[in-house]
């Protein structure tokens, strides 16, 4: 059994005069220990689904359809206070900016403990203990005085080392990370991306991370999806997904990367903007955009077609250069 | 070399008093009132040129001091000492309406177009504005003229220029700001992080247009960025800053092959790459000091594996190695 296991799930909002379909028909799998990350641009979907994951989502936004099982059970179907003894306890997550997490009034140390002890019985000094410990795990140094300090004491680095602090304190098996180093500079991301994937090693926890970052995603993941206009169109293995994709929008993607065109050269453009969720075209999403469109693209949406250990929904799936 | 220089940034300062009023300033110490005076140290002696047509790059890692610079450059703070020459002409001590034929010459381009242009006023009147500001002889349908012009040229259908910004995307958006800028026939263009703010299929649209207009307008940019894989692509020189001061400045290629000062080789390794999925970059130990109390000596000493006595007393200086510029005593002597 896989530990998170997501099957065509549908998140719509409800607005006044419609209803928009921000995620459709999106199924995946996290095995345990797996890091697992998601790709796409603004507005594809991609925090949308880690969110609804922890049921998360506000209103007007719900889950229509699908199912997420989660350890075997399916968290669709559970109550709120059902819910909230998952979240941050057995599904942790980290956000983009630690500097809108963490709490400025609070200590460190109370922001820690506060998970513990809201889904496990221990003593104050216990959860100090541990609280700590965990600290010394993000290689704080000095963790114990960094306990009783405020968030505005540390450095951006050191402030999301203290939100995955956090995320791991109570041992989940499964940790959704947003964005978790584009508010921080290239070298703190760098120590960030290794301890996290120090972590996701020695403690066998599962990791779903979602950037627009491909390079990050090329370091840190064992599989990728990638995500437009609310649909998958891409998924495998990471090596495969940054060398060999099959669809033209991750084609598209890797080659409007700088790196990917001599110095001083135009870069490769996708031509256009990605379409608003009230006016995603008909059949497949990309068409208006896309290189190879042909007439069943702009009437059919594209089923998925398993090549090797890629999973694509294009029409017109083909590797590079054929 | 003088006669193609276009910027000249001389020995600039720059300090942010952290404690503005009196009262601010005043502190107890030892049952005493004691004044108290401390700024943010945002830059410490820069000097560099930027030559015509050229497209230098500033990279450095958040709080380097390097939006600062792009400020001063463009004469919207103005630096505590030092001096900045616009083709040998000094502008940092100019008045209003002394600048106003340099304000025309250099135009600034913005990180977050959501916050950059103004919510109240459609394309054409942000647009008309800069151009009938700085040409009050023109006549209303020549105005018009040029706003089309250039509302073409950066891509954005005219048609859609009685429009206000919310009704466009982020990257439509930046092409505006970027239209504003060039509005007024710029030589010179500083550009705030101006892709960041956006998705990576709309960066290199805007990329691609930030670079047709050098070679349409023959621009020279100052480029302020902290990706580094943006500036291998765009930048024809680079100059890496830390804490308020210039590391490293050498053409890109050169840069980038063969980083010299220590800072700037950690700072390149820890790109995330494709195809690489271990993580050999280099670590650097501790944390960027805080600018209040700059450390003595070289500003990255703490962190350095190369430093040693001379690097915690003396600040090095820029010495430049052919076509290299470098402030590490370390690169000086040899050891690295």
């Amino acid at each position: 059994m896989s530990l998170l296991e997501v099957k065509n799930l549908e998140v719509r909002f409800a607005m006044r005069k419609e209803e928009l379909v921000a995620l459709r028909d999106v199924s995946f799998k996290v095995e345990k220990g797996e890091r697992l990350g998601i790709v796409g641009e603004s507005g594809a979907g991609k925090s949308v689904a880690a969110f609804s994951i922890l049921n998360l989502i506000s209103k007007p936004g719900y889950i229509s359809a699908g199912e997420i099982i989660f350890e075997g059970q399916d968290l669709t179907k559970l109550s709120p206070q059902q819910m909230s003894q998952i979240r941050g306890n057995r599904i942790s997550m980290v956000f983009q900016d630690p500097m809108m997490t963490l709490n400025p009034v609070l200590t460190i140390g109370t922001q820690m403990t506060e998970a513990l002890h809201a889904h496990q019985d221990i003593s104050k000094e216990d959860a100090k203990q541990r609280a700590i410990e965990t600290l010394a795990q993000v290689h704080i140094p000095s963790a114990a005085t960094r306990f009783d300090q405020y968030p505005h004491e540390l450095s951006g680095g050191m402030r999301q080392r203290v939100v995955i602090a956090i995320a791991l304190i109570t041992k989940p098996p499964l940790i959704i990370a947003d964005e978790p180093t584009t508010a921080l500079d290239v070298t703190i991301q760098a120590e960030i991306m290794d301890l996290m994937m120090e972590l996701c090693r020695t403690s066998e926890v599962g990791l779903i991370l979602i950037t627009h970052d491909l390079g990050v995603i090329s370091q840190m993941t064992q599989r990728a999806i990638v995500m437009y206009a609310g649909r998958i169109v891409e998924e495998g293995d990471t090596k495969d997904i940054i060398n060999d994709a099959y669809h033209p929008y991750t084609h598209g993607l890797m080659d409007a990367l700088p790196q990917k065109t001599t110095p001083g050269q135009r870069l490769n453009q996708i031509k256009g903007v990605m379409p608003a969720l009230s006016s995603i075209p008909d059949g497949c999403a990309f068409n208006p955009r896309c290189p190879l469109v042909a007439d069943i693209c702009r009437t059919t949406i594209p089923d998925y077609s398993n090549i090797g250990s890629t999973r694509v929904a294009c029409h017109k799936a083909a590797p590079r250069g054929s | 070399m003088a006669g193609n220089r276009l910027i000249k940034v001389d020995n600039l300062y720059k300090e942010f008093p952290i404690h503005k009023g009196f009262l601010d300033q005043l502190v107890i110490e030892k049952g005493r009132f004691v004044r108290k005076h401390e700024s943010v140290k945002a830059l410490s002696g820069v000097k560099l040129e930027v030559l015509k047509g050229e497209s230098l790059c500033v990279v450095g890692e958040s709080g380097c001091g390097k939006s600062t610079l792009a400020r001063v450059v463009m004469g919207l703070i103005r630096p505590t000492q030092g001096e900045v020459l616009y083709q040998d002409q000094r502008i940092d001590n100019m008045g209003f309406n002394e600048l106003l034929p340099y304000r025309k010459k250099m135009q600034m381009i913005f990180q977050n177009p959501y916050a950059s242009l103004n919510p109240r006023m459609t394309v054409r009147q942000t647009l008309e504005e800069p151009i009938s500001f700085h040409n009050p002889r023109l006549s209303e349908a020549e105005v018009n003229e040029r706003v089309v012009g250039v509302t073409e040229s950066v891509g954005v259908d005219p048609a859609w220029s009685d429009r206000y910004p919310h009704e466009f995307s982020g990257g439509q958006r930046q092409r505006i700001s970027i239209a504003r800028a060039l509005a007024v026939d710029p030589e010179f263009i500083v550009a705030d992080e101006p892709i960041s703010a956006l998705d990576v299929s709309i960066q290199a649209q805007v990329l691609n247009l930030l670079m047709n207009a050098r070679e349409q307008r023959a621009l020279t940019y100052l480029f302020i960025t902290h990706d580094l894989a943006v500036v291998e692509h765009f930048g024809s020189r680079v100059a890496v800053m830390y804490l308020g001061t210039l590391c490293e400045l050498a053409p890109t290629k050169k840069l980038f092959a063969t980083p010299r000062h220590p800072y700037t080789q950690a700072l390149l390794s820890a790109i995330p790459k494709l195809n690489q999925s271990s993580s050999d970059y280099i670590k650097l130990k501790g944390e960027v000091p805080t600018p209040v109390n700059l450390p003595s000596g070289c500003v990255f000493h703490g962190r350095c594996v190369h430093a040693n006595e001379r690097c915690k007393q003396e600040i090095p200086e820029l010495k430049t190695y052919n076509d290299i510029s470098v402030a590490c005593h370390a690169v000086e002597e040899k050891r690295i």
